[in-house]
């Protein structure tokens, strides 16, 4: 047992954890964060995608005890104390960008990720930066819209 | 129910946000791995590594001692449990029943196929019952395995279960009387078109693995299993009653948030009643959370069909008959409605949307040792479907047609229409669709983008086709006949608050479609109340009536009319209890916008004084109505519903590696009435990546040992961001269903159904219009060796 320390959505968390103790399965099983989602075991989904120090980061793909001293943010810390949503999550609800919810997470995280990198993306540069993120229900199209939305570009609104 | 065209901020037609993505969006679902039971103990299977083979010792003993470990299971543990049944039997064409074979839940003397579940080790933690999995000693004979359909019931071949004495599940002829006549038809025709295909096996995929958390209550002798189901009443049924014998009344399913279905999550699994019946062996709440790659090998698979087809046709190119011969793969058990998707969702489809007087289907389904085969987004329709738009398009080419010219030809305009497969269509509007689909997908552009193409060196193509499909499944007695062993109505509770709002307990279910929003639209549509007034609870049997789930695109079809006859029943009521406060007759009080009046007065009460007249009974009727405003209905539907439409892709291929891009794409769907069309066009949008998934992507591939090559997302390939376009969709023609009271079709599958013979057809014509005119099939995936081999033909 490895003793880790890291800022998870800006709240000092510590534990000691197995030397194969995943950061997913830390985020889920030790602090109870259940926003961030497991979908394969090949690393190929993104369902599980956090920020780990502000990169876009598959912590079904990386120990816990390799994240010590990180500052990680999830899905859980993305809205307003208040519960308001933010830019991109609420693109994505005006934008029907999620169905079943369960790769949700991972999108919106990665695309913060994309924005803050590339803030008015083009459609191709949203796709190409998604490969790493499977969803089965939407078909991406209103994923895609959702994110080019968020990122200020006008896009006609699927809610109405 | 009046359809209102105009844009509104609520109810009926409204694009209403919807009210689970704020759950979602924040991380705050509850999906069944998020559930943590105090002192609960996980479970890991040890699964067969090999596709066939005897069974000699399976010894625990060492993996019994690992540290954690409670105890280790094998078949002999479940010597009192029933096997895994299945929910349909399919008479064959001599009027036997089906081959049906035991399906134990852990694998008993023989192993039939890779991921066959041997035993189950159960430990304090995942990680402890993993590392103990593997010490398990499994001695098995490998025998040889039988993965080819054809080759399956050759009289040499390996059985799959020897005491069925043949991997033949059924031989189904439809219509047997009507054979004959086909045949002669053939005879007769100016034009036969033959084609020989195969609808690729396909994995679904959704991307929350199943899991299950087995509960149970010492003090009480309750159960509860809490289960990733499309129809958490059904795994009621079919667990307490068939497996391991729990009273219903015993037995609580909870289907809670479902990280999507697809189909795959209809069916009961071997998994759900390990857990069930581990959690009371055990006394400690039993988890099973799948891995990935456990799925790939344990989820039942879809499609999986080698098909002839052949099609006549007279010299203007009037359809005379069909005829074909499908094999079906079962896989190595039958899953739970694995019998009836060949047969009775397949079959029945066989005429389109065209009206061809002479059909006959003829489908072997074959035992392999392969995960067994059952419904997947669609279900038997895109088999049908496939098969039945391609042989058109090449029919045309060798006729010289307009293919758009030749479906129109032979299009059914009159409703109802009575198919020589044994469905009638109530209503339809084929035309409408496809001048629709012309005008969206711009087919005028056409040959300036293939200009455009041909610039860069790519050879563009433009595929169409046309669907049908019969969902809202089903009219029970009809699938009584047709061997179904359940019904298929739908069920709902319409429980109204004595403030005003309402609660409504749904026997179907969500996992993506959004229904906590758009049933509630239809509620605020009926009473005129704000949708926030309403609540959709679902998923958990002890608090919603008994139903049969969602699938079959049969949610808003059947759901959605149990919910209204419901709701029409407790208006019923209401306005009774309106009339008595207004001092009028019930005949003359109006609801509208939330209010009843008396017609013709100024005379009105509001809702909620209503309802609350309902619980604080002083002044009403109680010599007439019982106080209190809940109502449960069950709707049977009297018959299918048929969404259909037209479907086009363009797409360019890369004459030098053969790889195929998806340009363009677009949908008309006629769905009938539509509730929320935000949530319609995702629907489709989904299917149609599903459906290119099918065309250009993904397979599921053994080979002839049985060992499953694409077990991973690195070796299947699901459909990407960066693999599909935006797509064009449009609802707009629509002709209500003329037997539900909604006037709704269902929108779940179409996408799925539409878009394989599209893209494929679209592929096709990119090769002809390039001159490799020999090239009139290429079996799915299309993928870039396939489609460059192709052209090196020529
Ligand atoms: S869980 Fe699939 S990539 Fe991490
Ligand atoms: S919304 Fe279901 S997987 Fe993306």
């Amino acid at each position: 047992m490895t003793k880790v320390s890291m800022r998870v959505n800006g709240r000092p968390v510590s534990a000691e954890v197995e030397g194969r103790t995943l950061l997913v399965q830390f985020l889920r099983e030790g602090l109870g964060l259940t926003g961030t989602h497991v979908g394969c075991d090949t690393a190929q989904c993104g369902a599980c995608v956090v920020h780990v120090d502000g990169r876009a980061t598959k912590a079904c793909n990386v120990f816990a005890m390799d994240c010590d001293g990180a500052e990680v943010a999830t899905i859980e810390g993305m809205a307003a104390p208040d519960g308001t949503l933010s830019p991109i999550q609420q693109a994505f609800q005006d934008h029907h960008g999620l169905q079943c919810g369960f790769c949700t997470p991972g999108m919106v995280m990665s695309a913060a990720a994309l924005l803050d990198e590339n803030p008015r993306p083009t459609e191709a540069e949203v796709r190409e930066y998604l490969e790493g993120n499977i969803c089965r229900c939407t078909g991406y199209h209103n994923i895609v819209k959702a994110i080019l939305a968020a990122s200020g570009q006008p896009v006609a609104v699927a809610a109405e | 129910m009046p359809k209102d065209h105009a844009p509104k901020d609520r109810g009926i037609g409204a694009s209403s946000r919807r009210r689970e993505d704020v759950r979602f969006l924040t991380g705050t679902g509850r999906y069944t791995d998020d559930i943590n039971l105090h002192g609960q103990a996980h479970v890991a299977f040890v699964r067969s590594d090999v596709a066939h083979g005897r069974i000699n010792a399976v010894d625990t003993e060492a993996a019994a001692a690992m540290p954690g470990v409670l105890r280790v299971f094998t078949a002999a543990d479940f010597a009192s449990a029933g096997g895994i049944p299945c929910g349909w039997q399919v008479t064959d064409r001599h009027g036997a029943v089906m081959k049906e074979p035991k399906h134990p839940i852990l694998a008993d003397g023989k192993v039939r196929h890779v991921g066959d579940p041997i035993a189950a080790v159960v430990a304090e933690t995942y990680e402890q019952a993993r590392d103990a999995a593997e010490a398990v000693v499994v001695d098995i004979e490998e025998l040889p395995a039988v993965i080819d359909m054809k080759a399956a019931i050759e009289d040499d071949s390996p059985l799959v279960h020897d005491d069925l004495g043949t991997n033949l599940c059924y031989d189904w002829g439809f219509v047997e009387d009507n054979k004959a006549k086909v045949d002669a038809a053939f005879k007769a025709a100016h034009h036969v078109t033959t084609l020989e295909l195969v609808n690729n096996r396909l994995i679904p995929n959704a991307m929350e693995p199943r899991v299950a958390v087995g509960d149970y209550a010492f003090g009480t002798g309750d159960h509860t299993l809490y289960t990733t189901s499309q129809n958490p009443h059904v795994i009621r049924l079919l667990m307490g009653a068939f497996v391991l014998g729990i009273p219903e009344h015993k037995l609580r399913v909870v289907a809670p948030d479902v990280g999507g279905g697809f189909g795959s999550k209809i069916f009961h699994y071997a998994e759900e009643a390990f857990v069930t019946f581990a959690a009371k062996a055990l006394r400690r709440p039993v988890k099973w959370t799948c891995q990935r790659s456990e799925s790939f090998m344990s989820d039942a698979h879809g499609r999986d069909h080698v098909t002839k087809i052949e099609l006549a046709l007279d010299a203007e190119g009037h359809f005379q008959a069909i005829r074909t011969e499908t094999y079906a793969n079962m896989g190595a058990y039958l899953s739970t409605f694995a019998p009836s998707v060949p047969t009775w969702l397949h079959g029945t489809l066989m005429a389109g949307n065209y009206k061809t007087p002479n059909i006959y289907v003829n489908v072997k389904a074959v035992f392999t040792n392969t995960v067994p085969v059952d419904a997947y987004r669609g279900a038997g329709r895109p088999e049908a479907t496939y098969q039945l738009e391609r042989v058109i398009d090449m029919a045309a080419r060798e006729m010289g047609m307009d293919p758009i010219e030749l479906r129109r030809k032979n299009f059914v305009t009159e409703f109802p229409y009575e198919t020589p497969v044994a469905v009638v269509y109530d209503t339809g509007d084929y035309h409408a669709t496809m001048d629709k689909l012309i005008e969206i997908a711009d087919f005028a552009g056409f040959e300036a983008r293939r200009a455009e193409s041909a610039k860069k060196g790519l050879l563009r193509g433009l595929g169409i086709n046309c669907y049908i499909e019969a969902c809202g499944i089903a009219p029970s007695q009809l699938v009584g006949q047709l061997g179904a062993r359940a019904g298929l109505y739908e069920s709902a509770t319409v429980r109204v608050n004595a403030t005003g709002g309402v609660v409504v307990m749904t026997g179907s279910h969500s996992h993506g479609q959004g229904h906590e929003t758009s049933f509630a639209q239809v509620i605020s549509e009926m009473i005129g109340i704000q949708e926030d007034q309403v609540e959709i609870v679902h998923g958990d049997t002890a608090n919603t009536p008994m139903g049969m789930g969602t699938y079959g695109s049969r949610s808003i079809a059947v759901g959605g009319s149990a919910m209204v006859k419901a709701a029409t029943k407790v208006i019923d009521k209401a306005r009774k209890i309106a009339a008595h406060l207004l001092e009028a007759s019930d005949a003359d009080i109006e609801l509208k916008d939330g209010k009843f009046s008396v017609a013709g007065t100024d005379k009105s009460v509001e809702w909620g004084a209503v309802t609350l007249a309902a619980y604080v009974p002083h002044n009403y009727p109680l010599d007439q109505i019982e106080p209190g405003l809940e109502e449960t209905a069950f709707y049977d539907p009297s018959n299918f519903t048929y969404p259909a439409g037209a479907y086009a892709c363009e797409v360019e291929v890369d004459p030098d590696t053969g790889k195929v891009t998806v340009c363009r794409f677009a949908a008309t769907d006629d769905f009938g009435n539509i509730i929320n069309p935000m949530i319609v066009d995702g629907q489709v949008h989904g299917g149609i990546a599903q459906g290119i998934g099918q065309a250009l992507l993904e397979n599921a591939s053994y080979d002839a040992d049985g060992q499953l090559l694409s077990g991973s997302y690195m070796d299947y390939a699901m459909p990407r961001a960066d693999d599909v376009p935006f797509y064009t969709v449009d609802h707009s023609c629509q002709t209500p269903c003329t037997h539900n009271p909604l006037g709704v079709k269902g929108c779940g599958e179409a996408g799925a159904i539409g878009t394989p013979p599209a893209v494929v057809n679209a592929v096709v014509d990119a090769l002809q219009r390039a001159g490799h005119t020999h090239v009139t099939h290429i079996d799915m995936p299309l993928s870039p060796a396939r489609v460059w081999a192709a052209m090196q033909t020529n």
